[in-house]
């Protein structure tokens, strides 16, 4: 099962990647998710995707809190927004 | 209500923007529209170039919400975002905000409410290339403060 994460921005830039197609087994959360990524990338993604001013949306709808992700989502993090 | 939502890299054209406002019914009174330029300066640095990078289908989504959001609030007959992304110069015309009422109050509303949440809840994202080199922006907290005066949002 595949959760699609999607970073956008300073964050894409810091991670020095835009998608990833994460393995995941069964449901998972997203904050098992950010564990799941650092991982199995860097250490440092743990600090950079909790930092305090990252956006979190699931499914192009922001979240405010952790929630449970299936096979077929898309996770974005991003950094606060600065168009118009 | 009509509504035109659009994320591009071309200019947009305002007398076209304010026809199709305008036309959309004879109920129409008042269009009040809103466009956003590139300055040349920002926090005392001189902007040679603005990259735009967007979240593509949940910024739609999200100016969908928030012209919503406009239209409970307000008597809104049609209602126009229009977005650039890409690479934009000082002058450019960035953002197109339009709403067409049957009366001014609710379109001046109306197109101020729908620029404040634009402002921090639209997935765009600034990267300023001036002298000193690229930078992302931040966001302002003056802009959280004139969405948060409108009340709480949906």
């Amino acid at each position: 099962m595949t959760v699609k994460i999607v970073f956008f921005a300073s964050l894409r830039e810091a991670l020095g990647v835009d998608s990833v197609d994460l393995q995941i087994s069964g449901s998972s959360s997203v904050s098992a998710l950010i564990s799941q990524l650092a991982d199995q990338h860097l250490p440092e993604w743990l600090e950079i995707l909790t930092a305090e001013n990252i956006r979190i949306a699931v499914n192009q709808d922001m979240i405010n809190e952790d929630v449970g992700v299936i096979d077929g989502d898309e996770v974005a993090f991003f950094p606060p927004v600065t168009g118009g | 209500m009509e509504r035109k939502i659009q994320v591009q890299e071309e200019i947009f054209d305002l007398r076209s923007e304010y026809d199709h406002l305008r036309s959309v019914s004879l109920k129409v009174g008042a269009v009040v529209t809103f466009t956003g330029t590139v300055r040349d300066l920002n926090e005392d640095e001189s902007v040679q170039a603005l990259h735009l990078e967007h979240y593509p289908g949940m910024t739609e989504r999200e100016l969908d919400k928030i012209i919503d959001e406009a239209a409970e609030r307000w008597d809104v007959i049609a209602a126009t975002v229009i977005h650039r992304v890409g690479d934009l110069y000082p002058g450019d015309e960035i953002v197109f905000v339009g709403m067409a009422s049957q009366h001014r109050g609710d379109a001046f509303a109306a197109c101020s409410f729908v620029m404040d949440y634009l402002k921090i809840r639209a997935t765009f994202w600034k990267k300023e290339k001036t002298d000193e080199g690229e930078r992302w922006l931040t966001t302002r907290e003056s802009d959280e403060t004139a969405a948060d005066a409108w009340g709480k949002s949906q």
